[in-house]
């Protein structure tokens, strides 16, 4: 079955919003380790420079599944592999 | 083929990557890139400074003021960060982690100054995540011997081999695949401000530019560091 270019770049531009659904689960994650960084840091507030370290390095962590998914959403609407 | 180094410059989304000119090299065509002349803009920054940085260290007063007192506060808090992840091995990677935190830092921050950032190039942030790897795997030698490399690899089980073997592989590629597109979504988010609503876009991406470029960039820095210490600390841990 033959498509014309047209329909497969909204088909990709359907596909890039559907990939960004991906960014639910990181933003989930790192909301999860910040509460908990938060009640940390009120239960020890003498630790506060650890704990933000910690954090972030853990947040920057989880980020990377979200980021994959804007990469292949990126990469649909601006390189267009399927369109050629 | 325009010049556009410039993003705000630009009338319309375009926060790709052009070509500025090209030649021939052995019989390929080989383009320069607007990444090559950020990188060479960046390059000649820090060059400058680390150049006024060690002159004024030829005859450093005993108390330290002006520029002085930038480049200890500097050094002192890349020192700080290195062995305080590092513990005894801190002193021989120094200087390392100091070079990629300043060059990532800057790269980072570019954009503040119309660049495209040249980390929001793959093609830079994969070189980076490839020296880290061979920092990992030359320690992972040199402490562990290859025999416990070879038995780290095969743990739990010699079963597992395969998947250990990906494991190790996917440390660079997710390095630089993090910093690139953290990076990339904060250029592309800009682009996307000045390009559609160029209308309206007085003062408020003032805010925008601080949070993408300052604070995402810092953040990226540091964690790139952070990450790049704790896989060699962990290379060089002999008892685990």
């Amino acid at each position: 079955m033959e498509f014309n270019t047209e329909f497969i770049k909204g088909c990709s531009a359907i596909g890039a919003g559907l990939a960004l659904i991906a960014g639910i689960g990181p933003g989930v994650g790192q909301g999860i380790a910040a509460g908990h960084a938060a009640s940390a840091v009120g239960r020890n507030p003498g630790a506060k420079g650890d704990i933000t370290s910690t954090m972030l390095l853990g947040q920057a962590v989880a980020e990377t599944t979200g980021l994959y998914g804007l990469l292949v959403g990126m990469i649909l609407i601006f390189v267009q592999p399927l369109a050629k | 083929m325009d010049t556009a180094i410039m993003l705000s410059a630009q009338k319309e989304v375009d926060f790709m990557i052009h070509g500025v000119f090209s030649y021939n090299f052995f019989g390929h065509e080989v383009w320069i890139t607007t990444s090559h002349v950020c990188l060479l803009i960046v390059l000649i920054t820090l060059m400058i400074f680390f150049f006024v940085g060690g002159r004024i260290f030829k005859h450093a007063d005993e108390i330290p003021s002006g520029f002085q007192n930038i480049v200890e506060l500097i050094v002192e808090f890349l020192d700080g960060i290195v062995n305080s992840t590092m513990g005894k091995y801190g002193k021989n990677f120094r200087n390392y982690i100091g070079t990629i935190f300043i060059f990532i830092l800057f790269s980072n921050i570019s954009g503040l100054l119309g660049l495209r950032p040249p980390t929001a190039d793959y093609g830079t942030t994969l070189p980076l995540g490839l020296a880290t790897f061979t920092l990992i795997f030359v320690n992972k030698i040199r402490y562990q011997k290859v025999s416990g490399f070879l038995k780290g690899l095969m743990d739990p089980w010699p079963f597992w081999l395969p998947i250990n073997i990906i494991g190790d592989c996917a440390v660079p590629i997710s390095l630089s695949l993090r910093l690139f597109a953290n990076i990339l979504s904060g250029t592309a988010i800009m682009a996307l401000i000045y390009g559609l609503l160029s209308k309206i876009a007085f003062f408020w991406p003032a805010a925008l530019h601080v949070y993408f470029d300052l604070f995402s960039g810092a953040i990226q820095t540091y964690v790139f560091c952070m990450l790049t210490m704790t896989y060699i600390a962990d290379a060089m841990n002999t008892e685990g």
